[in-house]
């Protein structure tokens, strides 16, 4: 009887203590950016470090962030430019977004056009990225015209999972042959949608980029 | 419908029909029917009212209990503020009564000084003038004897006289200014006689006031000890009053405790992480609103342990060595925690400065980032002195809590009082309004079957008046 009431004593203190146990937040967002380096695109990449910059303000604590440029092969964690998990302490996140700010920067700067467009790798990595991140909310970026152009010998006809992602193309510009055929940008978006939707996740398209406010 | 129409060939005949058959039945079933709607608006009336005086009895209870609970309120009130009074007229005759030994000396010095110099002062009559006995011998002596030489003695006479005369006018002159010094000396000590009167007779008018206070304070406990209607009322409206009063006192405290929560939210999330949850809310928050929940706490503590308010029996029956160690304790734990929150108010606006710069930056702003501004200091500072302020100021809570806690009592009862008044009325009310239903139905009921009853009524007559003709033969 006396084992009895200790039992449900210990099991009253446990269920007390693992109610006020602190627990991490769990509505944060992982945000994972693709940006194009290719051809003449890569003279957008201003444009992108505003959106990134943008991005940064609006994230908070325990939040990931994580920016990668599309090259040739874009499947790979060596096309990662910076990225971060926001730290829960307010000056360690402001410094972390600094720091974030500064490496974008000096890339944007730095950066080198590429002559293949990988966009399916680097979808790829951000679903493994923020997987492994384990965020509520997941959101890839694409700042590409969305134009793909894979080197001979890549396979890149995978089906992807993108159950609860959102895949937002930013600055989808129009190419010079799609201002003589526009159907082969309605195509490409129409393209994208398609894969995105029916691998579950959800397809928007901002090119306004003066207004961000519903980013994220 | 078509049923019920169709039982004749005729629509109309089987309405009559119908209707005759249903008047029938009901005329039939009239007096159960009756019995049962009287029985149905009886029980339900009689429930009602039987709920009613359950309730009115209830209300009865608690509006005695709201009177013990006022009356023992308001001989504790009366209690304290009678043991105060007394506390300052003990003060005031302890501290009178301790001078009064010296005062008396000082008096007694005074007066005996007074009184020497009053004696000294005393008009000495002048001697006799020394020519009045010569005079007295010239008028002796025989005119035969005296005729020769006696205008050198008259002369010499002169001369005495006029010297004495000098002589004694000096004196006088010199005794009139000796005693006008000793009245010039008395002067200050009446002053102080005076003075030392006009303290006494001050420290008695204190207590001849303090005196008519406690007459009237002892006249309002006896009131409230005998239960006096008029003291149940003062003490009722005192306590609504109160109520409302702390109520009011409280919400503003609520609102500073807002604004320190804010002041010191921000910064924790510094020191405990801004992202981890404990039961659904930020660990930040309810740290920062811990450590206030603990800075009041401990102003309750401290005002207990000075005795200002009395929530807690305990704290107030310490002995009062350790009560004193206890005001010590909880003020040095409130200063420490005040200390605590002006650094974090520090911290905040330090960190707002830092977020601020780094969305400046992120903007693109990073010219107007700077940290440091001319007026930045003032900002931070008030910051920093709310911090420290507010965790004292949250101190005096204890006083208005304290009066709400017990006024709320009070306040509850009567407010238990009312709604139990609404509803008793309510059974009663609906009591009545079943009565007058039932009977109401009864008519209703009556009402198709109007036929029969007039045709039972006529029978009725016919009987009585066949049976009083009968009665007649018969005589």
């Amino acid at each position: 009887m006396r084992t009895g009431r200790r039992a449900a004593a210990t099991a009253a203190l446990v269920l007390v203590l693992a109610a006020c146990s602190p627990a991490e937040r769990k509505d944060n967002t992982g945000v994972y950016m693709l940006l194009d380096t290719s051809g003449t695109y890569a003279n957008e990449l201003e444009k992108a470090e505003h959106i990134i910059r943008h991005t940064l303000s609006r994230l908070d604590a325990s939040d990931s962030f994580a920016v990668a440029r599309i090259d040739t092969g874009s499947f790979s964690e060596k096309d990662i430019v910076a990225k971060t998990s926001f730290d829960d302490r307010p000056s360690t996140m402001n410094r972390q977004k600094r720091l974030f700010a500064q490496q974008v920067s000096d890339f944007v700067r730095n950066a080198q056009s590429s002559p293949y467009t990988d966009i399916t790798g680097g979808v790829l990595q951000a679903v493994e990225f923020l997987n492994e991140k384990g965020t509520r909310r997941k959101t890839i970026l694409i700042f590409s015209d969305l134009k793909e152009d894979l080197q001979e010998g890549y396979v890149r006809d995978i089906e992807l999972d993108l159950d609860g992602f959102d895949v937002i193309a930013l600055n989808v510009t129009k190419l010079r042959s799609d201002n003589v055929d526009p159907r082969e940008y309605l195509g490409r978006l129409a393209d994208w949608q398609t894969r995105v939707e029916k691998s579950g996740g959800r397809w928007r398209v901002i090119n306004d980029l003066d207004n961000l406010e519903g980013l994220l | 419908m078509n049923f019920v129409l169709g039982i004749t060939p005729w629509p109309v005949l089987s309405a009559l029909f119908w209707i005759v058959l249903v008047v029938g039945a009901l005329y039939l079933a009239r007096p159960t029917a009756h019995r049962a709607i009287r029985a149905t608006a009886g029980s339900l009336h009689n429930s009602l009212k039987l709920a009613s005086r359950a309730v009115a009895q209830a209300e009865a209870n608690l509006a005695q209990r709201n009177r013990e609970v006022l009356l023992a309120a308001g001989r504790e009130a009366k209690e304290r503020i009678v043991e105060r009074e007394f506390d300052r007229v003990n003060d005031s005759v302890r501290k009178d009564l301790a001078n009064y030994a010296a005062l008396h000396r000082s008096l007694s010095g005074a007066i005996d000084r007074i009184e020497k110099d009053h004696q000294d002062a005393v008009e000495v009559p002048p001697d006799p003038p020394g020519w009045v006995k010569a005079v007295e011998a010239v008028a002796k002596i025989d005119s035969r004897e005296g005729r020769v030489g006696i205008s050198d003695v008259l002369g010499d006479i002169h001369k005495s006289l006029v010297k004495a005369h000098e002589e004694a006018l000096a004196a006088y002159r010199e005794a009139s200014a000796r005693r006008h010094a000793l009245l010039h000396r008395m002067q200050p000590e009446w002053r102080r006689v005076r003075q030392a009167l006009g303290h006494v007779q001050k420290s008695v008018d204190s207590l001849l006031e303090r005196s008519v206070a406690i007459d009237r304070h002892m006249q309002e406990y006896e009131d409230i000890v005998r239960g006096h209607d008029r003291a149940i009322s003062v003490l009722s409206s005192s306590s609504l009053v109160y109520f409302f009063v702390s109520a009011l006192v409280l919400a503003v405290a609520v609102g500073g405790a807002t604004i320190n929560f804010s002041l010191i939210a921000r910064p924790m999330a510094e020191m405990v992480g801004g992202t981890n949850l404990i039961g659904g809310f930020r660990t930040a928050d309810i740290a920062a609103l811990v450590i206030i929940m603990v800075e009041i706490s401990m102003g309750l503590f401290l005002m207990e342990s000075l005795r200002i308010t009395r929530l807690f029996p305990v704290i107030g029956a310490l002995p009062d060595k350790i009560r004193v160690r206890m005001v010590w304790i909880t003020f040095t734990i409130l200063f420490l925690l005040a200390s605590v929150e002006a650094g974090l108010a520090y911290m905040r606006e330090v960190l707002l400065q830092d977020e601020l710069a780094t969305n400046a930056l992120l903007r693109g702003e990073a010219e107007g980032a700077t940290l440091a501004g001319e007026y930045l200091w003032i900002t931070t500072a008030a910051q920093m002195g709310m911090g420290f302020i507010l965790p004292f100021a949250l101190t005096f809570v204890a006083i208005p809590l304290e009066t709400f806690v017990h006024s709320l009592r009070t306040v509850l009862g009567l407010a238990g009082i009312a709604l139990l008044r609404c509803t008793s009325l309510l059974f009663r009310v609906f009591g009545n309004v079943f009565r007058w239903v039932g009977l109401l139905a009864e008519q209703l009921y009556d009402l198709p079957l109007f036929i029969p009853l007039w045709l039972e009524a006529r029978i009725g007559v016919a009987q009585a008046k066949g049976s009083a003709r009968l009665g007649r033969v018969g005589t």
